[in-house]
């Protein structure tokens, strides 16, 4: 681990590898050897899924799992519950290591720690919504009255009320994933399996389940581990990002260490494909704002603010810290020579203006003739900040380099 | 140019191991035959106590229920001829037997063919007796059958129970082998056991497939309690096969037509309960 974080390990993966066929010692073996899958695969017929997987999983955060298919993402996620057998490794989660778990301890541990979603939804057909909705609490034992209830309640969550008696087979695919993600959610579990989840969905759908998806993990704080093949996907929805390849962890950061400082030639030609105006948002360019206007000032120390801070306008703040709008210097200082009192009606409201995970690419197209900055403010109203022109053009030529 | 090898006997073999069932297990098959018999009885008396029209209206109502109003018209136009025909009482008692072949048949291969669904070793075991014994003559089950219990309806029940059973085994372990592999990797991902997975998803997915056997299993036990007659079974069988023996064959086509009738009836009644109820929402 490079960094050093305060936040809890949920999962703690050591040493962690996979063989597939019927003499994994050998294969184990050749690849201390240093050899690579595919002459593993020609000398002895096993398959060398995983080899030697270290990582983390922080309580609370979103993990991307990221690979092309034959990079043993799937075989990974499906070894942290043991759906499939790992070959060798430590898999520990709250103090308990899952490959050393009795038959009846990781039924125990399935159904306290993990709860999954699927890329083709693997919903009952015969259940309703509200039964799929329930089926980890069932499986648990919940008694019926509480196991409706949170069921609801997830379905709810998913924006599925309404839906609780139809069948799988009458809802559209996205709709089919919400009830995936609800049954997971419903379980309560302490970690959330996300198997190519969003991946058999069309691309706008997709794109609406991922901001969904992001909310609720921010609002819920669940630990989930993602697969998927897609590093736009991976992006714009990771706290982290794990590259696999060849059953090899090839880097492990942010979306940005991964898209600024790529590893490897494996990992910058997958970052190529990336557009980068998409992945720096308002965010990475906004400089904190000098000075704001109150509503209650008058003209005269509204000057005073401007002059003292070299602005040539002011964002005007309304007593709950929200943006109000803005005032240009011309206006004051004519308002003071006219011995008025307030600057509320100079204010004007026609300045750009956008949320902190805006792309670069849309400010740009922002910016107005009157050269006003582009306030950023939060879901409130709240000014966070400006992002200035220069900033902006600065960023999009730091993303052209890489 | 005869090569001197003895002949395998295998028929005097087979003749031993049935003679020691007969003589060591006959307490086992005399009680075997008592319940059955009272089985047959009961279901029998109860079956003819009814009035012929009001038997006709269930039979009718059952039709229109599962399937369709013209099914149940065809229910009460057909068994109106089988009453007119005067072969309302046979057809009671091969009714009688069908029903009961097929209950013991299906309660036997339930857990056979889940085990065998379950068990690949099983499952390699079981396919081949099940290849003999469908393919095995029908009459031949009816030697062995009377000195384990004697002429009549039970050694029919016996008979038709070993040729019904294979298709209800196999359907039921097609069936469950059908259940797509991802729903039971969802079902093993929520921590759920072995027969949490074969109660909730396994069974009620392959519904349609194991009734699918259960249908072909009393297609079968129709066709061979109609040859049961041969070892004094009562019947439609019984009338075909006294008009086999007297050259009439209007009274046989009369008493094969009675068998068609029913046959249809119990293939439409099952076919229609084979399809999943139409769920609302």
């Amino acid at each position: 681990m490079t960094e050093t974080d305060e936040t809890n390990i949920k999962i703690q993966v050591r040493g962690l590898s996979k063989v597939f066929g019927s003499q994994p010692k050998k294969a184990l073996e050749l690849r201390d050897q240093g050899k690579k899958r595919p002459e593993i695969l020609e000398k002895t017929g096993q398959t060398l899924g995983l080899s030697n997987i270290d990582f983390d999983v922080r309580e609370g955060e979103l993990l991307v799992i990221m690979g092309l298919s034959g990079s043993g993402k799937s075989t990974l996620i499906r070894c942290l519950n043991r759906l499939i057998e790992p070959t060798e490794g430590d898999i520990v989660i709250d103090g308990q290591n899952i490959p050393k778990l009795s038959e009846k301890e990781l039924l125990e541990c399935r159904r306290r720690h993990f709860s999954m979603v699927f890329q083709n939804f693997a919903l009952f057909p015969h259940k309703t919504v509200q039964e799929n909705a329930e089926y980890g609490l069932e499986v648990r034992g919940v008694e019926k009255k509480s196991r409706i209830e949170s069921a609801r309640n997830s379905l709810k969550q998913v924006g599925l009320d309404g839906w609780e008696d139809a069948y799988p087979s009458q809802l559209s695919g996205g709709m089919q994933q919400r009830v995936g993600l609800a049954r997971a959610l419903a379980n309560d579990s302490t970690v959330m399996l996300m198997d190519e989840a969003f991946s058999a969905l069309d691309p706008l759908i997709r794109k609406d389940m991922q901001q969904e998806l992001i909310e609720l993990q921010h609002r819920m704080k669940k630990t989930t581990i993602f697969i998927t093949h897609d590093l736009d996907e991976a992006i714009s929805i990771g706290d982290r990002i794990i590259l696999l390849k060849d059953g090899e962890v090839v880097q492990m950061g942010t979306p940005e260490e991964i898209l600024t400082r790529p590893a490897d030639d494996y990992v910058a030609r997958f970052v190529e494909g990336v557009d980068m105006s998409r992945i720096f948002t308002a965010n990475s360019a906004m400089r904190s704002v000098r000075a704001t206007a109150r509503e209650s000032d008058g003209p005269r120390t509204v000057l005073r603010k401007m002059s003292d801070n070299g602005l040539d306008s002011i964002y005007v703040i309304g007593r709950d810290r929200t943006l109000l709008g803005i005032v240009s210097v011309d206006d004051v200082d004519a308002a003071a020579k006219a011995g008025k009192d307030t600057i509320n009606e100079l204010i004007q409201s026609d300045f750009p203006k956008a949320g902190p995970d805006e792309p670069m690419n849309n400010l740009f197209a922002m910016f107005n003739d009157k050269s006003y900055p582009i306030a950023i403010v939060d879901d409130n109203q709240r000014l966070l900040g400006v992002v200035v022109k220069g900033a902006v053009l600065e960023k999009l030529a730091e993303a052209g380099e890489h | 140019m005869a090569i001197d090898i003895p002949r395998i006997p295998l028929g005097d073999g087979i003749e031993g191991g049935l003679d020691f069932l007969t003589s060591h297990y006959s307490v086992v098959t005399r009680g075997i035959s008592r319940v059955t018999q009272s089985g047959i009885t009961v279901l029998n008396d109860g079956l003819m106590w009814l009035p012929e029209w009001a038997l006709m209206a269930i039979i009718a109502l059952i039709c229109w229920r599962v399937a369709s109003l013209r099914l149940g018209i065809g229910a009460v136009l057909g068994l109106a001829l089988i009453w007119n025909l005067g072969l309302w009482d046979p057809m009671i008692e091969t009714l009688t037997l069908v029903v009961i072949a097929t209950v013991v048949a299906v309660v036997i291969a339930m857990p056979l063919g889940v085990l065998a669904a379950i068990s690949d070793r099983f499952y390699s075991v079981i396919m081949p007796v099940l290849d003999f014994m469908q393919t095995m003559p029908a009459f031949v089950y009816l030697i062995p059958a009377i000195p384990f219990f004697g002429i009549g309806s039970v050694s029919a029940i016996f008979a038709t129970v070993i040729f019904s059973m294979p298709p209800a085994i196999r359907f039921t372990t097609l069936g469950i082998r059908q259940v797509p592999k991802d729903l039971i990797e969802a079902a093993d991902a929520f921590g759920a056991t072995r027969s949490q997975k074969l109660i909730k998803i396994q069974f009620p997915l392959s519904l349609p497939t194991i009734m699918a056997g259960i249908n072909q299993t009393i297609m079968l036990a129709l066709s061979m309690v109609v040859i049961a007659a041969m070892i004094g079974a009562d019947g439609l069988g019984s009338e075909v096969w006294r008009a086999i023996q007297r050259l009439r064959p209007g009274d046989g086509f009369e008493a094969g037509i009675a068998v068609v009738i029913l046959a249809m009836l119990l293939d439409r009644i099952t076919q229609a309960l084979r399809k999943p109820s139409k769920k609302t929402s």
